[in-house]
């Protein structure tokens, strides 16, 4: 019981910080594009996301069932130590990504830490491989795909139709516009992911015996999720909002607006048709469509390329993290405090890191906006999990090659 | 192993229509109540503006509304 006690407790704590890197990471979701085009200020931006966040979070009953999905056999004797491993994989890995500024999908990453933790502690036969295909695999090749050429068509239409207007007069429509979507996302991603969270902690507290099984989640549990993810917004991952706001594409008023509403449009309507894809890889497949769907518009495809090969690795690296965790929990009490003391350490260093090129809410917009020049001098020099792979700030004028600082 | 083609299909037609269709929808609406710009010279600058007639207004309020219930579904959905 002892035991139960303290690996209950701190998966507990280890849900809620993965809840609480779930919203930082995913603030650029919803609000990057919003930023960018100056449509709400940044600090505005994010403090809207959390408060959507938060009212999302409560809003839904409906408790995920399963914390994977199907992809693992949580019935083969899960152990609070396999969800504890799992965690810490997902933690590492978004906070690894938001250093190098990419957006990847959370959800992949707690589907990794649990996969690779579950294949350590109980086998292969405990995941099931034909539903990693189907819930991580496709719906990874189909959510740029279906939010790109959307946000595409959106792109051409709004500005064939609004060709006659100038910039200025159409400007405050589109902010509205933006405004509006930017909400909706927020609001969805608090339903979903904090819902995930709640689901984590209850299933720990159901298989520690403090919950009987089938219950829901006990109201301090929905409350703290919420606060976790609500938190996680607000304090904002600035580093995936410059790269998906700027990094990208240069995003104009009606690129903005098209994108984000794709984005809203892809994600009720994948969730609400039962093929849930990730909210991260819709928002950047918006965001690079609305660059294509521009005459004259300029993709970044190098940063894109990091970005896709960030999402390929995501899996397996979160994977891989989680299941030398579990190894070590596995080996007892003093196992799970090693990779808590670990774990922590990991955060503490990639944090560390991040303080040596800064990047906040009062500069995340100073970059050099993406054009041809830039694309044609970068070249991809920079290396692939090198912070400063982040563009030059704004000082750095004309067509001076792109920062490998 | 059983893609789910059809609910991918439908994931990818109900989500381009919907975008196109809102964002067409938005746009009409923004176009409508803004003044019209007569072509202006080969500098780019804007010619003599005229404001929106009273039915460009409508049809723009008649878009917004359009929109806004589509936003009013699109909670609902989250929340049901």
């Amino acid at each position: 019981m002892e035991h139960l006690t303290l690996i209950i407790g701190v998966v507990v704590v280890t849900a809620l910080v993965f809840d609480f890197t779930n919203g930082f990471h995913d603030t650029a979701n919803a609000m990057a594009t919003t930023i960018s085009t100056g449509a709400l200020k940044p600090k505005t931006a994010v403090a809207m996301s959390a408060v959507l966040n938060l009212v999302g979070a409560f809003l839904s009953v409906e408790v995920a069932k399963t914390i994977s999905g199907g992809i693992i056999d949580e019935g083969s004797g899960i152990q609070p130590e396999v969800i504890f491993a799992g965690l810490v994989g997902a933690i590492v890995w978004n906070l690894l990504t938001w250093l190098a500024g990419l957006p990847s999908s959370s959800s992949h990453a707690l589907f990794g830490g649990l996969i690779g933790a579950t294949l350590v502690s109980v086998g292969w036969n405990g995941v099931h491989m034909d539903a990693i295909v189907m819930k991580v695999l496709i719906p990874a090749i189909a959510a740029p795909l279906v939010a790109g050429i959307a946000a595409a068509a959106a792109t051409r239409l709004t500005y064939r139709l609004a060709a006659r207007r100038s910039a200025d007069q159409t400007a405050k429509g589109y902010r509205a516009g933006q405004i509006t979507s930017g909400a909706l996302v927020s609001l969805a991603h608090g339903t979903n992911d904090a819902q995930k969270t709640m689901g984590v902690i209850t299933l720990a507290l159901i298989t520690g015996g403090s919950l009987a099984p089938g219950s829901d989640p006990p109201t301090w549990v929905i409350v703290s999720a919420a606060l976790a993810i609500a938190l996680g917004t607000y304090l904002g991952g600035w580093r995936i909002i410059r790269t998906m706001g700027k990094g990208l594409t240069d995003i104009q008023p009606p690129q903005g607006f098209s994108a984000q509403t794709s984005s809203a449009t892809v994600i009720l309507a994948s969730s609400h048709l039962g093929f849930a894809l990730s909210t991260t890889q819709v928002c950047s497949g918006s965001i690079m469509g609305s660059g294509v769907g521009k005459k004259g518009g300029v993709v970044r495809w190098s940063t894109a390329g990091r970005m896709v090969a960030a999402w390929g690795l995501t899996l397996p690296a979160a994977g891989l993290i989680a299941g030398a965790s579990a190894f070590l929990a596995d080996q007892g009490d003093w196992g799970v405090v090693t990779v808590a003391i670990l774990g922590v350490a990991a955060c503490a260093t990639i944090w560390a890191a991040s303080r040596r090129d800064r990047v906040d809410h009062s500069n995340v917009n100073d970059v050099d906006p993406v054009t041809g020049q830039a694309v044609a001098t970068e070249g991809g020099a920079d290396g692939a999990v090198e912070p400063v792979s982040i563009p030059a700030p704004r000082t750095a004028t004309g067509p001076a090659p792109q920062a490998t600082v | 192993m059983d893609i789910d083609w059809a609910a991918l299909g439908e994931v990818f037609g109900v989500s381009l229509v919907m975008t196109v269709a809102l964002v067409g929808l938005f746009t009409v609406g923004i176009v409508g109540l803004s003044p019209k710009t007569e072509p202006g010279g080969p500098d780019g600058s804007a010619g003599p503006e005229t404001a929106p007639s009273a039915l460009a207004r409508t049809g723009a309020y008649v878009c917004f509304t359009l929109c806004a219930a589509a936003v009013a579904y699109g909670i609902y959905l989250i929340v049901k």
